[in-house]
């Protein structure tokens, strides 16, 4: 199943692996972010109002 | 209604959220289709070998930089022109996605480098365009977090986004406009002796589609996230004041 990549297996690997972390990581920051910002309103808004 | 309407952050707020879910699970669809495709069913180049698999990923997030970029520059136009704010939010949004584009493209360009021209990296127009494009992406995020007042910092980053325009067009015409250095031309032409062989091409444009909708699905999420920040530093403004 996996392609025989021949001499430049390294380097084609590397370049998937580098970039595949690269977008896991942004995706997984934006994420997060987007969670602990949103958990933060709710609060603010429920001491707001209560 | 006016198209404006739909950028009034309550509206923002509104029809991102459906949007959302699909954007990311159409984005994750077509980049596991297209790199799987790729990476798995396509043949090695006869000269470059099996590293035109790196195609599949350095030419999307090549695309993806520069014209993340131009969307962060007409976002500031709008910002300059309108006041818009959700504009002004949206461009800060996708900076850090742009700069993990520019990222991408910087290194896996330089993998491909080193077995391709020897070298991981030349000072070739091409590749110092994009790495000066990089630091415009460092100094435009810089600029944001060095900035309390919101306005100023839109003010601020929206010009520097222009004069950094310029070195995301020259990113993109630098091989045509100098028509020297190791970086080849593009590499997807509406020119069939230009363009790469259909059976990169499909499998290419797979990855191209699954990278633009990464990014707009980002910059939705982070679009959303600045609003919330903004309401957040709102409320607890409020709350010290009284």
């Amino acid at each position: 199943m996996i392609p025989d990549l021949g001499k430049y297996g390294f380097e084609v690997a590397s370049a998937y692996a580098v970039s595949i972390v690269l977008l896991f990581a942004i995706v997984g920051l934006s994420w997060r972010q987007s969670v602990k910002q949103r958990r933060a309103l709710e609060a603010a808004e429920a001491r707001r109002h209560g | 209604m006016s198209l404006w309407e739909y950028a009034n952050p309550k509206k923002f707020m509104g029809w991102t959220g459906p949007v959302l879910p699909w954007a990311f699970w159409t984005a994750g669809i077509c980049l596991v289709v297209g790199l799987f495709w790729g990476f798995f069913l396509t043949p090695d180049d006869y000269r470059q070998g099996s590293t035109v698999k790196i195609i599949y990923l350095h030419v999307p997030s090549a695309l993806m930089a520069i014209n993340a970029w131009m969307m962060m520059l007409v976002a500031s136009l709008i910002w300059l022109v309108r006041r818009h704010h959700v504009s002004a939010l949206a461009a800060k949004a996708a900076a850090p996605v742009g700069i993990t584009m520019t990222l991408i493209a910087l290194m896996t360009g330089a993998i491909w480098g080193q077995p391709m021209w020897g070298t991981y990296w030349a000072w070739d127009p091409r590749l110092t365009s994009f790495l000066i494009l990089f630091l415009f992406y460092l100094g435009y995020m810089a600029l944001w977090a060095a900035i309390d007042d919101p306005d100023t910092a839109a003010d601020l980053t929206s010009v520097l986004c222009i004069v950094g325009s310029v070195f995301a067009l020259l990113s993109r015409y630098a091989v045509n406009f100098w028509n020297q250095g190791l970086h080849q031309g593009a590499s997807l032409s509406l020119d069939k002796e230009e363009n790469v062989s259909d059976v990169f091409f499909f499998p290419l444009l797979v990855c191209i589609a699954g990278f633009v909708l990464l990014f707009v699905a980002l910059v939705l999420l982070r679009t959303r996230t600045e609003i919330r920040a903004r309401r957040l530093r709102a409320l607890q403004l409020r709350e010290v004041r009284t």
